[in-house]
């Protein structure tokens, strides 16, 4: 059987899926039926400083995007950090600790700019007994119009010198968690690094707005005929966040900083998949929120079944095992020769693949053969786009076949090549570099 | 003496008084707005649809069902009244198993092809209930045109004809509209006078006067009407019920199928329509669908349809068969009518005879079957009766029987068309009717007016 125990720089749990900071975990009540439902920990809410709390807004706080049968698949928010007291947090934190001792607690703390602000905070959340701390330098709506949350999260320069003040006044690990709004993820992370912090999370939420009223005119959620933007999340964002954890994973500058996935994780495999690119554990907010926290027993099953299935004895066997299939557009190989194949016995006719490739692609698939309805590759046409993979709605009804060394491509009538050749060496490249004897 | 199911003879009241608005409500409910969102969402948006090739309107399925999905009712409504006028009558009544949603791609993926049926009365339904007339009639004509039956091929052809700014006269030999969807249609499949409202809905375009109680033949001659307008659609269906040939079929209790239908739709109180306790229903098709399941649902006690040859060659779809099993009713096959036995003049039993395939032909084996009946439907067809016709003046080509028509809907005679049962090779349903009503109505236009240019 799979051991699926997490440890996260020194945080033990007994599987990698925590609660992330969020509405789930503002108070002792809901981590407590998290607990009992198997959550291996939980990133308590963010605390501010003391004194009379945040207010949030009295109507709407969250909106949606919806798929079929109205699946949530986005969801947004402008709640701000924990409405609540913070002696009230603070004793509710220390007890759920004392009661829980195996499940990790991990503390969010946001408060303004100021090194006596955060020296403040460190001490008393330090002696709850907490597991560690995460710096919210994500959030993206309202504090940071204060000057915290993502106001920090989109200078470096703020984060390195936060993480510095945190690591010289506590021994608690430090998790930076990150935001998203930023144009190259790897930055902050890198800030973070230089700052000492034991680990980053990633993401945060998105800036967005998830509709409009078109009645009103108003942007939704709206309060009172406005709206503001709120933070993204949800199914909808993984692949953003999984290609922010992948660029950190990746990049020589933190190759190795622990990484706590976040980012739209509802399924083991959503989970399996961040800790392949890189993550050492994962964080969920949305799913619980859509479904209540019985999920997580079908993420740990399933997460210990794939496991057993492939072989795999740890976390450790499979964090970090597809990183280094990450790479850049300029290293994939050029030789590598796709084409689609259609399974005419799996494919239902809807036609779907012929018309996009038709109108928005290469004119590759036919739709009629001696005038029957029939849906075909041509694969002197065919670029191996997978647009038609994509839009089919029979799964693995369309493949892509790779073609063997040797084979004629029927499209550029030349035989597929069995050497690795990439743009960098490409004749088409000004600046190709000539390939090393 | 015996009450209810078990009441001897023709009778009424089999049931108790609040179960007849029951049994008589909708076969298929409308979807509400979730379930029409929901079921919108299965729609691949197939490429050259085979569902849309599949009607004979060719609505652009794909189109509508995406414009409700996208939260555009009336949008959808407008994309399919552009091909059918009479969408939310063919929504209620077409045989979408074996038309569109029975060529549904996910029909051959998974065995439940999207509802498209149901999503037709959805987006019309809304556009109905709002009264939102998509058409203005073009400029007038100044021509004027006669239309034979108020029926779907002679509303649609009218209503089309109403758009291109001719005035349309219906001449209707019944007292209201609607033809078939009013007086031919099972009554659980056109709930709420939606006969009726549809006619008023499709009339509501202006240029449409329907005139009732005018019978081509009786009160007038396709000759007056010829001399009178600039063209003429016949759309009068078929007035004659193909006979059983058995003996004995005059006896009290042996009933057109049809008439059956007509008067139970026409009942203003189904607890006061008689129907036998033990009924037989002669014939494979719709009619005999509709006669059996709705004598069940009056309340006989024992219903069965007997048909000549095997259930492979009903006509009746396979939805509409297992409707009647999932009612009660016994569908047997091989058994053609012999001898309608009647004691005191009424019927009391029938006697049928086997039959099978001898080579090519279907033959009676010689073997007998009595089954006790108290009321016999005959349902084996209705025919075209051209009698009316008589009078007219001059010849009117007929093929198989009925009016012989040529691609575009027109007769033997200049400045005569043709559509919807009356002619001549059709498959007798509501939307080829309206299919063939349309399409003349555009040959009309195109006739009156040097191509279509006014």
């Amino acid at each position: 059987m799979a051991d699926i125990r997490n440890n996260f720089v020194g945080i033990k749990s007994p599987n990698p899926f925590w609660l992330a900071s969020a509405p789930p975990t503002d108070k002792a009540y809901n981590v407590i039926r998290a607990f009992k439902a198997g959550w291996g920990g939980v990133v308590w809410k963010t605390l501010g400083e003391e004194g009379p709390p945040v207010v949030n807004v009295n109507g709407p706080r969250y909106g949606a995007i919806w798929g079929a049968d109205r699946r949530l698949l986005g969801l947004n928010n402008i709640e701000l950090i924990t409405d609540r007291d913070l002696q009230v947090n603070l004793r509710e934190i220390k007890q759920v600790k004392m009661d829980w001792p195996d499940r990790a607690i991990v503390v969010s703390l946001m408060v303004p700019c100021e090194e006596h602000a955060w020296k403040a905070i460190l001490p008393v959340v330090e002696e709850t007994g907490a597991d560690g701390i995460e710096l919210n330098f994500g959030c993206p709506h309202g504090m940071s119009e204060r000057g915290m949350g993502a106001a920090v999260g989109q200078v470096p320069e703020y984060i390195e010198m936060v993480v510095r003040w945190c690591k010289a006044n506590t021994r608690m690990p430090v998790i930076t968690k990150l935001t998203p709004n930023i144009t190259d993820i790897r930055k902050p992370a890198r800030a973070a690094h230089a700052g000492g912090t034991d680990a980053v999370s990633l993401i945060n939420t998105i800036n967005s707005i998830t509709g409009v009223d078109l009645d009103s005119f108003a942007p939704q959620p709206t309060i009172d005929g406005k709206g503001s933007h709120g933070g993204y999340c949800g199914p909808a964002v993984k692949p953003i966040a999984m290609n922010m954890v992948a660029e950190i994973a990746r990049d020589p500058e933190t190759h190795g900083l622990p990484i706590s996935g976040i980012g739209g994780i509802t399924t083991w495999r959503d989970a399996a998949e961040f800790m392949a690119l890189g993550a050492g554990n994962v964080q969920v907010c949305t799913a619980a929120m859509t479904y209540g926290f019985k999920i997580v027993q079908e993420m740990i099953a399933g997460l210990e079944n794939w496991m057993d299935e492939k072989g795999h004895a740890t976390l450790d066997d499979i964090v970090g095992r597809a990183t280094p299939n990450v790479t850049d557009w300029q290293y994939l190989n050029l030789n590598y020769i796709a084409k689609a194949h259609i399974d005419q016995e799996a494919c239902i006719k809807c036609g779907r693949c012929h018309i996009a490739c038709e109108d928005t692609s290469h004119q590759a698939i036919t739709s009629m053969v001696d005038g029957v309805r029939h849906f075909e590759v041509i694969e002197a046409e065919c670029v191996g786009c997978n647009l038609c993979v994509n839009v089919c709605p029979v799964e693995n009804c369309i493949t892509m076949e790779p073609l063997a060394a040797g084979v004629m491509d029927q499209r550029t009538g030349k035989p597929v090549s069995p050497v690795y050749a990439n743009w960098t060496t490409h004749p088409n490249n000004p600046m190709a570099k000539v390939a090393a004897e | 003496m015996a009450t209810g199911h078990f009441k001897q003879g023709i009778a009424g009241g089999r049931l108790a008084p609040e179960q007849y608005a029951d049994n008589f409500s909708d076969l298929h409910p409308p979807l509400d707005h979730h379930e029409a969102l929901v079921e919108s969402d299965r729609c691949y948006f197939c490429y050259d649809a085979p569902c849309m090739n599949a009607c004979p309107t060719s609505i652009d399925i794909p189109l509508f069902i995406r414009q409700i999905a996208t939260g555009n009712p009336i949008g959808s409504a407008k994309t399919i009244f552009d091909q059918n006028i009479l969408g939310g009558m063919c929504a209620r009544v077409c045989p979408t198993e074996t038309l569109c949603e029975e060529v549904c791609v996910r029909e051959v993926a998974e065995g439940k092809p999207v509802q498209i049926g149901r999503l037709q009365r959805y987006a019309t339904d809304v556009a109905m209930s709002e009264n939102k007339q998509f058409y203005q009639r073009a400029e007038p004509t100044g021509r004027t045109i006669a239309v034979v039956g108020a029926g779907p091929a002679g509303l649609a052809a009218a209503h089309r004809l109403a758009r291109h700014g001719h005035d349309v006269t219906i001449l209707e030999a019944r007292p209201k509209a609607g033809g078939l969807n009013e007086y031919g249609i099972a009554a659980y499949k056109s709930v709420d006078n939606f006969a009726q409202a549809e006619v008023d809905y499709v009339t509501s375009i202006g240029g449409i006067d329907i005139q009732n109680g005018k019978a081509l033949g009786r009160d007038y001659q396709l000759s007056d009407l010829i001399r009178n307008y600039d063209a003429v659609f016949l759309g009068m269906g078929l007035g004659g019920v193909n006979a059983l040939r058995a003996d004995g079929e005059d006896a009290d209790g042996v009933t057109n199928a049809v008439e059956f239908i007509a008067e139970l739709r026409q009942a203003s109180d189904l607890s006061g329509l008689p129907v036998g306790r033990r009924v037989v229903v002669i014939g494979g098709g719709m009619t005999a669908i509709d006669a059996a399941v709705q004598s069940k649902l009056l309340g006989a006690e024992e219903v069965t349809i007997c048909y000549r040859r095997g259930q492979e060659h009903m006509n009746a779809s396979e939805f509409e068969q297992d409707l009647a099993a999932a009612n009660g009713v016994t569908i047997r096959h091989w058994l053609q009518p012999k001898r309608v036995i009647a004691e005191g003049g009424k019927v009391s039993a029938i006697e049928l005879e086997y039959t099978a395939m001898n080579g090519e032909k279907l033959a009676g084996t010689g073997e007998r079957l009595t089954l006790i009946a108290d009321q016999v439907f005959k349902a084996i067809g209705q025919s075209f009766v051209p009698a009316a016709l008589n009078g007219s003046g001059a010849a009117l080509d007929l093929e198989g029987g009925r009016i012989k028509v040529d691609t575009e809907g027109r007769t033997s005679l200049a400045n005569v068309w043709a559509g919807g049962d009356c002619i001549f090779g059709g498959d007798d349903l509501t939307v080829s009717a309206v299919a063939q009503g349309r399409d003349a109505a555009e040959s009309i236009h195109r006739a009156l007016t040097s191509n279509g240019r006014a």
